[in-house]
């Protein structure tokens, strides 16, 4: 058995405060452009990535609050009942900071599945409570979303590296 | 930046811990907000703050379509202003007679000793953006309580009803439009004067004729106008035009489709009518809270 080749892991950066509220509030307003027309087809929820993307990698610093905060944000955008994004988001970091070091140990291709898959725990938690509240089923084109995010997954987490990679000559401008 | 070391004993409560409080806080806001209605002040809060951002972000695309204009040709805008005299034109004609009309009806009125229709005041307002909920038809509206705007107050385009003004922010207002599951117009055939609830169904145009028996005169091609028996929207105004009929002998009612005759999923200027029907003298207070919370939901 001979040991699996692995790509070599830098030493990251550690991440500006200021970063991580400017990435959120980019997700909230790419979440409030006014899609519409084919355009509909391209919308993902850009919150729920973004939080699920700082529940992973900086769980300490990201959490609850803010995942709660912005699913209340999201819903007043919305017009939406009250606490559903809230809940959704809730559970979203939840699955997310437990699962952290988990998701970070595997390569892209199967972080993947696990981004599909907690993505779509968030989706069915929001149809859920629209179907107890009376609604009707959208049909399945509301799950789609879902699978956009978790293909956005691996451009949006080599993005937000990019800004965290040391210089390899310290004295480089 | 800092080096912090991670805190090995100092965690806070366990993460399953923090998932229950802010779950069983999100389930409270939930039934806050679909049972009792207490949220709204919370929302119109939320609402004021992120009505800046929501300028900002939409502020590109108002600019692409103005630049649009801007470079829209002298030929078409030629085109247009010719098709806008003829209009006019013929609009004066109906407008004399709308005069001569509406004095016969005052005095018909008079003679028949009911009150005089107010015809109302009305608010343009611009569509900010529409679609995003995959569950509700609605649309928001760059006007608010502080241009007047009331809950309840119905919204209509050039050519008939779009919806009604459901939630009143400051500054914006959410407009459920009528293909909403939840949104009821009730209605009158044009042709015999049959009454009847128009519903929602959740898909762009197309409405449906709710509990009407398999007997009743409606004919595709039918226009369907506002009744004006509920007190939100005025009477007279077109709503619906009947697409479809079809008659089972085994079932109770009637399926009756209609499409909309508005622009309801595709206008970007809409008007809020600020209309106050000439309702009888309301029963005690107490009385009248109670049916009121029903009555777009269960309606008829």
């Amino acid at each position: 058995m001979e040991a699996r080749a692995r790509p070599p892991q830098l030493i990251l950066l550690p991440v500006r405060p200021a970063f991580i509220v400017v990435t959120l509030a980019l997700a909230l307003a790419l979440n409030l452009l006014p899609w519409s027309g084919v355009w509909i087809l391209l919308k993902t929820d850009f919150v729920a990535l973004a939080v699920l993307y700082w529940c992973v990698d900086q769980p300490r610093r990201v959490g609850f609050f803010t995942a709660w905060t912005l699913g209340l944000v999201m819903d007043v955008a919305n017009g939406a009942l009250f606490g559903q994004h809230a809940l959704a988001y809730s559970v979203l970091a939840f699955a997310a900071i437990v699962l952290h070091r988990r998701i970070q140990s595997f390569p892209m291709k199967h972080q993947f599945w696990h981004v599909l898959a907690l993505l779509l725990l968030n989706q069915l938690i929001v149809l859920g409570l629209r179907l107890a509240n009376g609604a009707q089923f959208p049909g399945i084109a509301y799950f789609f979303p879902a699978l956009l995010g978790a293909i956005l997954w691996a451009p949006l987490c080599a993005l937000m590296r990019t800004p965290r990679i040391p210089k390899s000559d310290p004295d480089q401008i | 930046m800092e080096y912090a070391p991670p805190p090995f004993f100092k965690r806070g409560p366990t993460a399953l811990a923090r998932l229950v409080f802010f779950a069983l806080l999100s389930i409270a806001l939930i039934v806050a907000d679909a049972r009792y209605h207490y949220l709204e002040p919370l929302r119109a809060g939320i609402a004021t703050i992120l009505y800046p951002v929501q300028r900002t972000v939409l502020a590109p695309f108002q600019l692409l379509g103005n630049i649009g204009g801007f470079f829209s040709s002298q030929s078409a805008l030629k085109i247009e202003n010719a098709r806008l005299v003829e209009q006019r034109l013929a609009d004066t004609t109906n407008l004399q007679r709308l005069e001569a009309l509406d004095a016969e009806n005052a005095h018909l009125r008079a003679l028949l000793e009911a009150r005089a229709r107010q015809p109302g005041r009305a608010t343009a307002a611009e569509v900010l953006y529409s679609g995003r909920d995959p569950f509700a038809r609605r649309v928001v509206i760059d006007k608010g309580a502080k241009q007047g705007l009331q809950r309840g107050a119905p919204a209509v385009d050039d050519l008939g009803v779009v919806g009604q003004v459901t939630r009143v922010h400051p500054w914006v207002s959410e407009v459920t439009l009528i293909t909403d599951r939840e949104q009821l117009v009730p209605v009158q055939n044009l042709r015999n004067g049959l009454r009847a609830v128009l519903a929602g169904t959740g898909n762009d145009g197309r409405l449906e004729l709710k509990f009407i028996p398999l007997n009743a005169d409606f004919q595709t091609g039918d226009r369907l106008v506002t009744s004006g028996i509920d007190g939100t929207y005025p009477p007279g105004l077109p709503v619906a035009e009947v697409t479809a009929v079809e008659r089972d002998p085994a079932a109770l009612f009637a399926r009756i489709l209609g499409k909309p005759v508005a622009g309801v999923a595709r206008h970007t200027q809409l008007l809020v009518l600020d209309w106050q029907p000439d309702r009888p003298a309301q029963p005690p207070a107490d009385e009248a809270a109670a049916p009121k919370r029903g009555k777009t939901r269960k309606g008829g």
